[in-house]
């Protein structure tokens, strides 16, 4: 980077301290990634603690169906199912330990361990998610190379709908989808199941919003870099419009919205959790309401802890991609 | 949402907005300025929430329906003259149901901004006044709050504590803290190191003083705009929940509880779902206009 002679003087202006070598800084990334999952899993656990009535009661109830109380000698054998009949610190020790093993509890309504649950329910929804975000980095990319710095009514209808499309709720937007293209069209089965024709709707329902919100960050960005001088001289060259907007200016000005990715995937999957209901489509976000309607707090505490976890590791990679697109900040 | 902090004076010149004052040969209309700097869409924008304030406060008068009157010669109407907005499988108009659900739904998202709003206040100007360790375990705690996005913290919250109005509250209103505790911060930071605070401090004003009448007013102020935004997003996402049918149970005519209604109609009856939908997002559209519109009025920048 620094090609010039540097000032042999005692001020440092213009010097910029070294960057830590690369794989110092990838290992305190982790360091503190790891130290975000801890606190996420001890905030999890103390909000089961706060749990209000006795828990194995209500696991029972919600075992059998029932609304009764029983006999401490008729809880036992679930209390120690469960480990509730230890201490709390015991338990918070061996939850820590069991997560860290990837051992994410047993759940109370379904008699499996959450982590065979989430493994048998994961498929539709990483198929979903994965799909809506490329089509949301597609749908934003075009509108931003096509609408931004056009004419004036080009560009406000680009931002404009950037604006409106990011504040879409889900649900709704779903719905209108649905009843459109699924009820009234019959384009699209109204009830998908997993089949492609069937991801179609819900994948552009969790993805119209996102690409609003990666449009907005991304062109204020890529119209900053429109004005630079290496995009003056590279039309000087005599490079057509769009190529200097899709070889040079689009490289820059996407980096605030990888920065969100990690953002991004979470809302995705809170987006799946409303999307699958809409469309009666399996995964784990239609799971997760089940889990939480019959207050089946470990399987929900997994899922939440295993996106805690994909929003960690995503913002890990997040910061690898910003040195691969950004070659100033390979240190 | 950039920190421009002004000085606790700054804002005596107001209401004249800039550009309107220099002697203009615009005919002397007795229109203030700050109507003139209205454009339409903002002024739309103002008459939906008001629309929806009155009919928070005042139902009756924006709609000669009854909410819960069962008709079952009328069930699953489409809209028409006389029920606009169609009936539901009882037979209820559902204009009536929008107009008298905007109670609860307003209330719930203030309810849930409120809570949202003071928890960031407190830990925002902790973390903004406090010492290096202070600051230091709150930015951590708020970046850990990040990883739980709202919907799953909500239904964490409703496997706990068990479905009610008050777990959504709470589930939407903790779940929003964290951004609205890193704004503030940011806010307390930049007003802190300003040139009328130093100012006061080379003055000896005690430190009391200074942060209740310069730091904190001035790093307030901001928030008035980011609180109208979050109103329409508490709704939003208090919505959803009910949409889940965790959140308001189903006789209430609350948004989200009327979304939840509708969903076993979808094929028969599309208005169930596309009319309280319509609602929560014309009104969140609204707020966030007149918040944008706020905004650049509070930062001093130019109507445009």
């Amino acid at each position: 980077m620094a090609t010039y002679a540097e000032p042999t003087g005692t001020t440092a202006i213009g010097v910029k301290p070294r960057r830590a070598p690369w794989l110092k800084r990838i290992a305190w990334r982790i360091l503190g990634a790891i130290f975000v999952l801890w606190a996420a899993a001890t905030f999890v656990f103390f909000v089961q603690q706060l749990l209000p009535g006795n828990q194995a009661t209500l696991i029972m109830n919600e075992q059998t169906g029932n609304q009764q109380s029983y006999t401490a000698a008729q809880l036992a054998p679930t209390e120690a199912k469960y480990g509730l009949d230890q201490p709390v610190m015991t338990r918070y020790w061996d939850y820590i330990k069991d997560l860290a093993h990837g051992d994410l509890g047993k759940s109370y309504t379904q008699h499996k361990s959450v982590t065979s649950i989430i493994g048998e329910q994961v498929g539709p929804t990483l198929v979903l998610t994965v799909t809506a975000l490329a089509l949301a980095w597609l749908l934003a990319l075009a509108t931003i190379l096509f609408t931004s710095r056009r004419r004036k009514a080009v560009s406000a209808l680009g931002s404009g709908w950037e604006i409106f499309s990011a504040g879409l709720p889900y649900y709704w937007l779903g719905v209108i989808l649905l009843v459109v293209f699924a009820i009234e069209l019959k384009v699209f089965p109204v009830q998908g199941g997993t089949s492609i024709e069937g991801l179609v709707l819900p994948a552009l329902t969790l993805a119209i919003p996102l690409a609003g919100f990666i449009g907005q960050v991304t062109r204020d960005e890529f119209e900053k870099v429109l004005d630079q001088p290496f995009v003056t001289s590279a039309r000087a060259r005599g490079m057509g419009d769009l190529a200097v907007r899709f070889k040079h200016v689009l490289r820059h000005s996407v980096l605030p919205a990888i920065t969100l990715s990690g953002w991004a995937l979470g809302a995705l999957i809170s987006g799946a959790v409303i999307v699958e209901t809409v469309f009666a489509r399996p995964g784990i976000g239609q799971m997760i309401v089940g889990a939480a309607e019959h207050r089946d707090v470990p399987l929900v505490s997994g899922v939440v802890m295993l996106v805690a976890f994909i929003y960690v590791v995503a913002n890990i990679l997040v910061d690898i991609a910003y040195a691969i697109v950004d070659p100033r900040l390979r240190g | 949402m950039s920190a421009t902090p002004q000085a606790a004076g700054a804002d005596i010149g107001r209401p004249g907005a800039p550009g309107g004052a220099p002697g203009s040969a615009r005919p002397r209309v007795s229109v203030p300025d700050w109507v003139r700097g209205i454009r339409p869409g903002v002024a739309l924008a103002g008459l939906v929430v008001a629309f929806f304030v009155v009919a928070m406060i005042v139902p009756s008068l924006l709609t000669g329906h009854d909410p819960y009157a069962v008709n079952l010669e009328e069930t699953l109407q489409s809209p028409s003259w006389s029920h606009i907005m169609g009936t539901d499988q009882s037979g209820r108009d559902l204009y009536a149901r929008i107009i008298y659900g905007a109670r609860e739904s307003l209330l719930i998202g203030l309810g849930a901004t409120a809570l949202g709003m003071g928890i960031a206040i407190l830990l925002g100007v902790l973390a903004g006044l406090g010492n290096k360790w202070v600051d230091g375990i709150i930015s951590r705690g708020v970046e850990v709050m990040f990883a739980f996005p709202i919907l799953l913290l909500a239904l964490l919250f409703v496997a706990v504590f068990g479905p009610s109005v008050t777990t959504e509250i709470v589930a939407v209103g903790l779940g929003t803290a964290p951004g609205y505790a890193r704004m503030v911060r940011g806010q307390v930071l930049a007003v802190r190191d300003s040139g009328y605070v130093e100012a006061a401090r080379a003055l000896g004003h005690p430190y009391g003083s200074i942060v209740r009448r310069h730091i904190f007013p001035n790093a307030m102020r901001p928030l008035v705009v980011v609180m109208t935004l979050g109103v329409g997003q508490s709704i939003v996402w208090a919505s959803g929940i009910a949409f889940l049918g965790l959140g308001v149970p189903p006789p209430s005519p609350e948004w989200g509880a009327l979304l939840n209604a509708g969903r076993n109609y979808i094929t028969q009856a599309w208005w169930l779902e596309v009319m309280p939908g319509l609602a929560i997002v014309v009104f969140s559209l609204s707020l966030t206009t007149l918040g944008r519109h706020l905004q650049q009025r509070l930062e001093g920048g130019v109507n445009r």
